[in-house]
């Protein structure tokens, strides 16, 4: 199956699927070029191979590349609402994106399904009926592995994350979880490339094990200078850091590393192994995380759409998305009072099969969580 | 007239009325993108007081783009939580007033402009790009930690900031309002570059032994100049983050700084509409490329390199002819 | 913190300022001889990395990778050269800065639509790989060993071929004097072209040196190159030893910094907040470093003066 992909000459956007007058009009602004563009290409890919699927012509994607720049997005955003009128954004990658876009958006009263950044401003006080995070709560995935650290009995981990909002949330989920001592706590420079102060550090602090949230090509550069150091303890972190895109460039040096994610190509749930099959057949890799979440989101989407046109019955339509009735490739899943997910979260192992390095599950980790945030929310 | 003179005449004559054409025929986004071009020109009309008038090569101007962007975005962030700025000694309220936010802007951003420029204007030449861009990256780094303000995430403002007798919501009367900023700037310029003040720093820049034998100091000329640079590209910015009602350190990075350079250099070095040019080509390019090829980028690229190599004086320089007038 | 952590750190400090030495040696040379600003250069050190990557996945051999990177470098520094930056030595910086910026978007946008979107895999050999144990007792990866070897033998080269061989002596001269050596007799236009390879070839092997041990990706050359820019301005632009000095200050101090800032202000903070005002303060350190120095000195430790 190939993807339908028409170009707009006159337009930035580009135009895909459901050429005739549709009723529900979507933008996706996400990232597809630039050193983040693996990501949001991901989160494309899945999204459209949900709408590829089911074959709708009621509803309309118009896709946008925001560059990974905060103020591209807004002006895609701006772009979409004011002379595409969709009804519905989604998209965003980076939670600094989301936050430019996200609250904008919804005080003008369409809809965001978040595709992957999900940050604890918009899961508290900044929540909103007319968002929805469809992936996680961005804590959700260092509680795992804060979980699973306390459950194989460390008790001394070294922990670790880039100076930045998401990097401090991170460590603040994995201790929130975790809630012994500590070897250390790091924060290294956004976009570090080097590690081998942060490495010689571990060595000398006498820690157990390591957790450390570092996306894209940061982990890549820690795995590698990591395995070559000599140091030898279990390490731990987020899934993103073990995604299967990153995992290739990675290689042998990530074998055995558990990484707390709530989806995983071997879940065993119907959806999921169709979802795996059609995404193999359709772009000839295997999917990640953020295509995961994409193809939920256009399912979760289309569920609503069925119930309610989003610009006719607003209410109906936000009420047929909060109820979820889609088939998750994750199993069970509902949305919590924020609008956050409550889901089972796992652990997985880094593992090769044949040539390709890829995860398995493991472990669950925490069973139908929610976020910290939701007590925050009031709406 | 000169045809340069007539060019910008027609310039005008276009902001004018296109945005306008927009705004009758129901196409609310062109008007946003086209008050994005403004507020980019007045970045770079900021800049080409440096770079045109004070031949000061900046590589940080992003810096002082940010500076403008974050008065911005803390003083609305503090009226919208209704948390003081600072209670002792005296009270300072947060505020979504564009006057108020304005002045503060300029104020901050001159300050930092001043700061940066007697350290950096200290170096010449090459050294001073790369001071400049130094100084850039010290405050971008600062920022991506500063976590009460967000840090990387940036700092989303819900609502526009307002001024009196506007509704700035509409787009087209929010464009309105930069245009006759973005104006009133490019006026100034003029104006600068004919008075006693220009003409030294003309000399300033060509000649620095004869100003210093008529008595004048040219380090302190060119620190004026770029003082006044800064803060006009720190108004820009306020502006810039009240169009995307966010603020975040990308405005502060070396690519940003890169980006205003770049308007200028397009439009033509020293030409007084060079910035007003060059923001309409980039802004252009940048949105209409995207629609072409996932791999637009690439020919931007060329475009440009095309620019630099084969129209010197920059687009205006294209249309209008080699010679500078003395706009 | 014990001795042994101290100087673990020190020598991942001067690593580190070895590995910037070789971006920092090309770009200077390019300036000092063609008085040319290159924001293209971490372009060239992309290059390098893609290159070797992708000899290593098609041979599986590190050194054929190295040596292919230094011929893509050489050879897409050469064709710059002549296609774009032959036309710009006669233009001011600002010209450059816009041309250069431009090529960077070329390059950046053009590897990705050759090589896709997704990091490359490149490994280090097994006969490099793994610690080794230092006198002292400090176990220390063999590879980054290698790197501080490497990198002081080209820069022990590059000193030899500039103080001793013919084209090192019409480098000297064209850094004096361009007019003169045109005048006699020398192809300036040749030794421009062959400066410029020869700086893309050493961005172009550390590019591929550090690949290895870092993730070869779209946009990898930008954070490098500009602190590249630090070393050779607190260097001075247009030496060589400059730049040696510049690069193993930048990297003691970025490295050290990292370390000793958030552990100084645990004195007077708690844990938390330290090491975050600590991390950002590291972060901004090489630069207040540059800052210092080009107030103390405005054109470098080693820069002629104005």
């Amino acid at each position: 199956m190939k993807v339908l992909k028409t170009l707009a000459l006159t337009t930035a956007l580009t135009a895909v699927a459901g050429m005739a007058a549709a009723d529900v009009k979507v933008g996706m602004i996400t990232t597809l070029s630039g050193g983040g563009a693996s990501l949001g290409i991901d989160t494309r890919d899945g999204f459209m191979l949900a709408m590829g699927m089911a074959d709708r012509d009621d509803v309309e994607v118009v896709i946008g590349d925001d560059q990974r720049k905060p103020d591209v997005a807004v002006q895609l955003a701006d772009e979409m609402i004011q002379s595409e009128q969709v009804d519905v954004l989604t998209g965003i990658v980076w939670s600094n994106l989301a936050m430019a876009v996200v609250p904008s958006a919804t005080a003008q009263g369409k809809f965001y399904l978040s595709t992957n950044a999900a940050p604890a401003q918009l899961a508290g006080r900044g929540c909103n009926p007319n968002y929805f995070a469809v992936s996680y709560q961005n804590d959700n995935l260092h509680e795992a592995a804060g979980a699973y650290a306390k459950s194989e009995g460390y008790t001394n981990p070294f922990i670790m994350a880039p100076n930045y909002p998401a990097g401090h949330d991170s460590l603040a989920g994995f201790k929130r979880f975790y809630g012994g001592d500590l070897a250390g706590e790091v924060y290294t420079t956004l976009g570090q490339t080097d590690y081998a102060a942060e490495i010689a550090q571990i060595r000398d602090s006498g820690a157990d094990s390591i957790f450390f949230f570092l996306p894209g090509g940061m982990g890549i550069s820690f795995l590698k200078q990591y395995s070559n150091s000599g140091v030898e303890l279990p390490v731990m972190g987020p899934a993103f850091s073990f995604d299967q895109a990153i995992l290739q460039a990675v290689g042998e040096a990530a074998l055995g590393v558990k990484n707390g994610a709530n989806w995983s190509k071997d879940l065993d749930v119907p959806a999921n192994a169709d979802f795996v099959a059609a995404f193999e057949e359709a772009y000839d890799r295997l999917p990640s995380i953020y295509a995961a979440y994409g193809y939920d989101t256009a399912n979760l989407l289309l569920s609503a759409v069925d119930a309610a046109d989003p610009a006719e019955d607003p209410d109906a339509f936000r009420a047929a998305l909060k109820a979820a009735d889609f088939d998750s490739v994750r199993g069970d899943f509902s949305f919590d009072t924020n609008n956050h997910p409550v889901q089972d979260i796992y652990v997985r192992e880094v593992v090769q099969e044949g040539d390709i390095f890829t995860n398995k599950i493991v472990a669950t980790a925490i069973e139908d969580r929610s976020s910290a945030y939701v007590d925050e929310c009031k709406m | 007239m000169s045809r340069e003179t007539i060019l910008n005449a027609l310039l005008v004559a276009g902001l004018v009325a296109l945005p306008l054409g927009a705004h009758l025929a129901g196409e609310p986004f062109t008007v946003t993108l086209a008050t994005r071009a403004v507020i980019l020109a007045l970045a770079a009309v900021g800049l080409n007081i440096a770079l045109g008038l004070g031949g000061l090569v900046s590589l940080g101007h992003a810096a002082f783009f940010g500076v403008g962007g974050y008065a911005m975005g803390i003083l609305a962030s503090h009226a919208q939580s209704y948390v003081p700025l600072m209670e002792a000694p005296f009270l300072i309220e947060g505020t979504k007033s564009m006057p108020v936010i304005w002045l503060v802007a300029v104020v901050a951003s001159a300050l930092a402009a001043l700061l940066i420029g007697m350290l950096s204007l200290r170096t010449s030449g090459v050294y001073f790009i790369m001071i400049t861009l130094a100084f850039g990256q010290m405050l971008y780094y600062f920022a991506i930690g500063w976590a009460p303000y967000g840090g990387e995430d940036g700092l989303p403002i819900y609502v526009r900031n307002g001024f009196p007798g506007l509704n700035t919501l509409v787009p087209i009367q929010f464009y309105a309002l930069c245009l006759v900023v973005l104006l009133l700037a490019l006026a100034l310029h003029a104006v600068i570059a004919r008075s006693p003040f220009g003409l030294a720093l003309d000399a300033a820049r060509q000649v620095p032994e004869r100003v210093r034998a008529v008595g004048l100091n040219p380090t302190r000329l060119k620190l004026a100049a770029f003082t006044l640079s800064g803060a006009i590209t720190g108004l820009s910015g306020a502006l810039f983050a009240d169009l995307n009602r966010f603020v975040s350190p990308t405005m502060l990075s070396w690519q940003m700084s890169g980006e205003i350079m770049v308007l200028v250099i397009l439009g033509g070095t020293g030409r007084l509409f060079g910035p007003v040019v060059g923001a309409a080509v980039f802004v252009a390019l940048d949105h209409h490329l995207g629609g072409l090829t996932e791999f637009w980028q690439v020919w931007l690229g060329v475009i440009l390199l095309a620019v630099v190599l084969f129209a010197r004086g920059g687009l205006i320089g294209l249309i209008a002819g080699e010679r500078r007038t003395d706009a | 913190m014990s001795p042994i952590l101290i100087a673990e750190q020190v020598l991942n400090g001067l690593q580190f300022g070895v590995m910037l030495f070789l971006m920092a040696a090309g770009l200077t040379l390019i300036f000092g001889v063609m008085g040319l600003i290159n924001l293209a250069h971490g372009s060239l050190y992309m290059v390098g990395a893609f290159a070797a990557a992708a000899v290593a996945g098609l041979t599986g051999s590190f050194l054929l990778a190295l040596i292919a990177a230094l011929a893509a470098a050489a050879i897409a520094g050469a064709l710059v050269e002549i296609v774009v930056i032959r036309r710009l030595y006669a233009r001011d910086h600002l010209d450059q800065v816009l041309a250069t910026f431009a090529l960077i978007l070329i390059f950046s946008e053009g590897t990705r639509w050759i090589f896709g979107s997704f990091p490359l895999f490149l490994d280090i050999p097994g006969w490099l790989s793994g610690p080794v144990t230092l006198p002292g007792g400090i176990a220390y990866p063999l590879y980054r060993l290698v790197l501080i070897g490497a990198g002081l033998a080209v820069a022990a080269g590059l000193g030899l071929l500039i103080s001793r061989t013919r084209i090192g002596i019409q480098i000297r001269a064209g850094e004096n004097d361009r007019e003169m050596i045109a005048a006699l007799g020398v192809d300036i236009s040749k030794l421009y072209t062959i400066v410029f390879a020869l700086g893309a070839a050493l961005a172009g092997l550390a590019g591929a040196l550090v690949g290895a041990i870092q993730s070869v990706q779209v946009a990898m050359g930008e954070p490098v190159l500009i602190l590249a820019f630090v070393v050779i301005v607190i260097g001075g632009i247009g030496s060589i030893r400059g730049a040696l000095v510049g690069a193993l200050l930048v990297g003691l101090t970025d490295t050290l910094g990292g370390i000793f800032l958030p552990e100084l202000f645990k004195l007077f903070l708690d844990p938390a907040t330290a090491t975050a005002v600590g991390a950002s303060l590291a972060s901004m350190a090489i630069y207040i470093l540059m800052g210092a120095v080009l107030i103390w000195r405005p054109t470098g430790l080693f820069g002629a003066p104005a």
